[in-house]
């Protein structure tokens, strides 16, 4: 079949699996519904590595191909089209796949739950959405995607709808996303007032032609509008990535269901930003101050972020501000202009990051539900398979030389020291530091999961909703539907950036996709010191990472295995500190009374004033009132009395006969 | 001719003094025997336009048949009088105003622009001897409005049926069918089914 | 001199009086049927003033037709007024509201 039908496939395939998942249930019964689906991404997933290994051994080149002109209105087209080039295969491939391995694991994870069959249908609509996402060629598609995942986000968060805490979070999740996505829209109106097309390749070529012109943001202040577009386009990406201040929805989000925290809040919808100022790249480069913008915005991202995930006792909460922290690492790198590293770390992180999350599942189920490592502990003995894979993510993500982390991140810090942009000196030292701050709380996860004494009890009579600290039945292993998929992507987390880090950061893989401009090739610069995977895994051992990653490990170390009163001691000794971090530097709370609490007196004001008082009460009911009032008193004008309305005839006589006496 | 002018004015007081009698007095009789003063005024004026036909017609038919029928309706129904009088002298003012700004009105058209006066319509001159107004009414109307004269009287048997069947009275004690209520019947207002248990025969 | 204006006058005279008449009598039936007959006489004056002064006798057949159609309305009106009366005992105009608003 032709590469456009096969491109067509890709994500109507996870689509129609969702549409029968979700619209038949009846017919095809749980079994039906994770078959189809799990078939649908399965073939996906097959077809987008057929295009990646089309991209990496046939030479395909950049395909831009257009598959349906939905209307053309005054001179802009609104199309339908797939660009596939090196980073859409790329990204194709790591969404397919993050996918193609949650749906199995899902089957494990929610076997026991009433909406089994909406949870497959819902992931199906996110594989689709996000693949429209990476494979469009115009901003129209792109929002639509964005948007789409937004909304599959939403409703996967509030899965479990009947508790008000997941409600609650699906809807914040929603509205933070909506505020970036304001930014966003912004952006791609200002692309089509500055440029009058929304197709990629058509911007991108006439962007240099924006070069110095400028727009008033407020009479008086004028900014370059290349730059203008840049942050209302990033500032999308940050609500979508979570970035810093718009990242207040990604822990909350944990009230979903694990395998979505993997799939979607690790893996693909928040690198949806991450990718799309990737992608427009040749828009970026042109404005020094976007770009960084964006840096600035990942340093504060990266460290802060991570400091808050040292105190958090959610299992699930650790892990995500760990994703913050990343993401954050990721947009430093674009904002260095080191895109290729940022997307070389977003494929790695999928994986690594979706196996931690995954493996924490794989705890939660054996807990029976309970997430609080409080009461975990001394889990390797029960969960051999669980606890190792769990190593491998751990070492992954700390950036332990060898495994695919360390490749991904020490590029990012190296880029990040060759830079030279304005505020590179304050990112270098966020993310160096930021590398004890990881080590540290991953490796207080491992310590409070799976290592120590057990700070639970077994009682076989506990009932089902036992209390904290005590379980019903020891745990034990995952089924295999768990255990497998952790399996398999602990694979990609260990060996992928040996293999891939050559040919994408040095080799200019991600050329046709990305623009740099030279001044600002700082992946270029790093390249030049680089001799291949092991020499730099090797040479790890004199730069500045590997010994901070060490002095984490040795810390957490001793605070949780050797010493383990040590943490309470601590905390009692930086109360006002420990709280900042346990109540995240209190943005819930700062976001609460600035915004929140105004924006729902205002909607309470309009509801009881506006809506109830003024259109119900006087428009409506008092239209009505006034029609009854006025009926009321003219029906009193009807006596029944013969005479007076006799009397009202002679009174019209009258009139019309002095009408006709003044003629 | 100040004869003319004398019968005139005098027939016209008589006329107007009994019409305003007819609304201001108690009994409803006096009323309805000033309404006959009323027409017998108009009657005399309308002989002395020389249209003697109507003015006897006046008298024959509308106060030897309806006013006759007036007084009969009046003295039959027994009328209780005291109440009927209590709102006159409240409304009196309002009426007298409505009824001056009409008369006003009236008598500012009539007379302003010498709309009506001998200029525009010229006094005729007295018919001939000979001459006959119930002929000439009687060849006029037979020739012309024959037709009408037709529906006039189709009018008037209307009339007769509509009397007679607003103030029929159903003698009591006479036994008549009502047919549509008999078809209106339904079966449980005439037949009860009861089932009962069959007893033997009563012996002796 | 008697002009056509003359007897107009006391057909519009006439007319007034009966209007007041309807308007005051707001108790009895019958003084507002008579009040009718009144209007019904002003307006047969008119009717047949202008034909003697226009020499058209078309306005005396019309008066015709209306003495017809009055004798007429006064049978029927009475013979109702008799029915009221059987079912109200009174004659009074005021009770006489039930389509009223």
């Amino acid at each position: 079949m032709s590469l456009k039908t096969i491109l067509i496939l890709i994500p109507l395939l996870p689509l129609a699996a969702a549409a029968i998942a979700g619209l038949l249930r009846n017919q095809i019964g749980r079994a039906g519904s994770h078959w189809v689906t799990i078939l649908g991404v399965a073939v996906s997933f097959a077809l987008s590595a057929y295009v990646l290994y089309l991209q990496m051994y046939e030479g395909l080149g950049t395909q831009n191909i257009s598959v349906y002109t939905w209307m053309v209105a005054d001179g802009i087209k609104f199309e339908i089209g797939f660009l596939i080039d090196h980073l859409t295969a790329l990204m194709m491939v790591v969404v397919s796949f993050v996918s193609f391995m949650v749906h199995i694991y899902t089957i494990g994870y929610m076997a026991d739950d009433p909406g089994y069959q909406r949870f497959f249908s819902y992931i199906a609509f996110f594989t689709f959405s996000m693949l429209m996402l990476v494979m469009s060629n115009n901003f129209l598609q792109l929002f639509f995607g964005w948007e789409a995942v937004g909304l599959a986000s939403y409703l996967l968060i509030g899965f479990w709808f009947d508790r008000e805490s997941a409600a609650y979070a699906g809807l914040k999740a929603f509205l933070v996303n909506r505020v970036g996505d304001f930014g966003f829209l912004l952006g791609i109106a200002a692309v089509l007032f500055c440029f009058g097309t929304m197709d990629y390749a058509e911007v991108f070529a006439a962007a240099p032609s924006l070069e110095g012109k400028t727009v008033s943001i407020i009479p008086g202040l004028e900014w370059q509008w290349i730059t203008v577009i840049c942050i209302c386009l990033f500032i999308g990406a940050m609500g979508k990535s979570a970035q810093a201040p718009l990242h207040v929805w990604l822990p909350d989000s944990m009230e979903g269901p694990t395998p979505i925290s993997a799939l979607i809040h690790a893996a693909t919808m928040v690198t949806a930003g991450i990718f799309m100022v990737s992608r427009m790249s040749p828009l970026f480069e042109l404005s020094d101050a976007a770009l960084s913008f964006v840096m600035l915005i990942g340093a504060v991202t990266a460290f802060f972020m991570g400091l808050v995930g040292i105190v958090q006792n959610d299992i699930k909460r650790v892990i995500a501000y760990s994703t913050l922290s990343q993401l954050g690492y990721m947009t430093v790198a674009l904002g260095v202009s080191a895109y290729s590293a940022a997307i070389f770390h977003l494929a790695t992180h999928a994986f690594f990051k979706a196996l931690l999350f995954l493996a924490a599942g794989s705890v939660i189920i054996a807990l029976h539900h309970q997430q609080d490592m409080r009461y975990m502990g001394g889990l390797r003995k029960q969960m051999p398979i669980t606890w190792i894979t769990s190593w491998i993510g751990t070492l992954a993500l700390i950036g332990f030389p060898f495994f695919s982390g360390f490749y991904s991140k020490d590029a990012i810090i190296e880029a990040v020291h060759a830079s030279t942009r304005w505020g590179s000196g304050v990112a270098y030292w966020a993310v160096l530091l930021g590398v004890i701050v990881t080590s540290f709380y991953s490796f207080r996860l491992l310590y409070l999961t799976f290592h120590g004494k057990p700070r639970y009890t077994v009682d076989v009579g506990a009932g089902h909703h036992p209390p904290d600290g005590v379980l019903q039945h020891a745990p034990k292993e995952s089924p295999p539907v768990v255990t497998v998929p952790l399996i398999l992507l602990a694979i990609p987390s260990i060996v992928i950036g040996y293999l891939t880090i050559e040919p994408v950061l040095f080799g200019g893989w991600l050329a046709d996709s990305i623009t740099i401009l030279p001044q600002n090739d700082v992946v270029a610069a790093v390249g030049e010191h680089f001799h291949g995977p092991t020499a730099m895994a090797t040479h790890a051992l004199q730069t500045a990472p590997f010994w901070l990653m060490l002095a984490g490990f040795a810390l957490a170390t001793l605070i949780y295995m050797v010493r383990p009163a040590l943490a309470d001691t601590l905390a009692n000794r930086f109360p006002r500190l420990h709280a900042l971090l346990e109540n995240k530097f209190y943005v819930d709370e700062l976001y609460q009374k600035l915004f929140i609490s105004r924006t729902l007196s205002i909607g309470n004001g309009l509801w009881k004033k506006a809506d109830a008082g003024l259109i119900d009460g006087w428009l409506v009911n008092g239209s009505a009132k006034f029609v009854n009032n006025l009926s009321a008193r003219v029906r009193t004008w009807q006596t029944g009395y013969l005479f007076q309305y006799a009397f009202a005839m002679i009174i019209g006589l009258i009139a019309i006969l002095a009408i006709w006496v003044t003629l | 001719m100040p004869i003319f002018e004398i019968v005139f004015y005098t027939f016209s007081l008589i006329m107007l003094g009994a019409a305003v009698a007819v609304i201001s007095v108690r009994n409803p009789v006096y009323a309805a025997l000033f309404l006959v003063l009323a027409f017998f005024s108009a009657s005399a004026i309308w002989m002395l336009l020389e249209v003697e036909f109507l003015a006897i017609i006046l008298i024959l038919v509308y106060v030897g048949a309806v006013m006759v029928l007036f007084l009969f309706v009046v003295m039959m129904l027994d009328i209780n009088l005291e109440p009927l009088r209590a709102g006159f002298i409240k409304y009196l003012p309002v009426g007298l105003l409505v009824a001056a700004v009409m008369a006003a009105e009236f008598l500012l058209v009539i007379w302003a622009k010498g709309r009506f006066d001998e200029n525009a319509f010229p006094v005729p001159s007295p018919n001939p001897a000979d001459y006959s107004n119930t002929k000439a009414v009687g060849e006029w109307l037979y020739t012309n409005y024959l037709l009408a004269f037709e529906v006039a009287g189709v009018i008037l048997l209307v009339a007769i049926i509509a009397a007679v069947a607003l103030t029929h009275r159903q003698r009591s004690g006479s036994h008549r069918q009502n047919p549509s209520l008999q078809v209106r019947v339904r079966k449980d207002e005439r037949v009860r089914l009861v089932k009962m248990k069959s007893e033997p025969k009563q012996e002796g | 001199m008697l002009t056509l204006a003359h007897f107009l006058t006391l057909g519009a005279l006439l007319f007034c009086i009966s209007v007041t008449g309807i308007f005051l009598n707001r108790k009895n039936v019958i003084i507002l049927l008579m009040c009718i007959e009144l209007m019904l006489l002003a307006v047969n004056m008119n009717f047949v003033a202008f034909s003697r002064f226009l020499g058209n006798l078309d306005g005396q057949v019309f008066v015709f037709f209306i003495l017809t159609v009055a004798a007429a309305e006064a049978a029927i009106g009475l013979a109702i007024l008799v029915v009221l009366f059987r079912s109200r005992q009174t004659i009074d105009v005021a009770e006489l509201d039930d389509l009223k608003g």
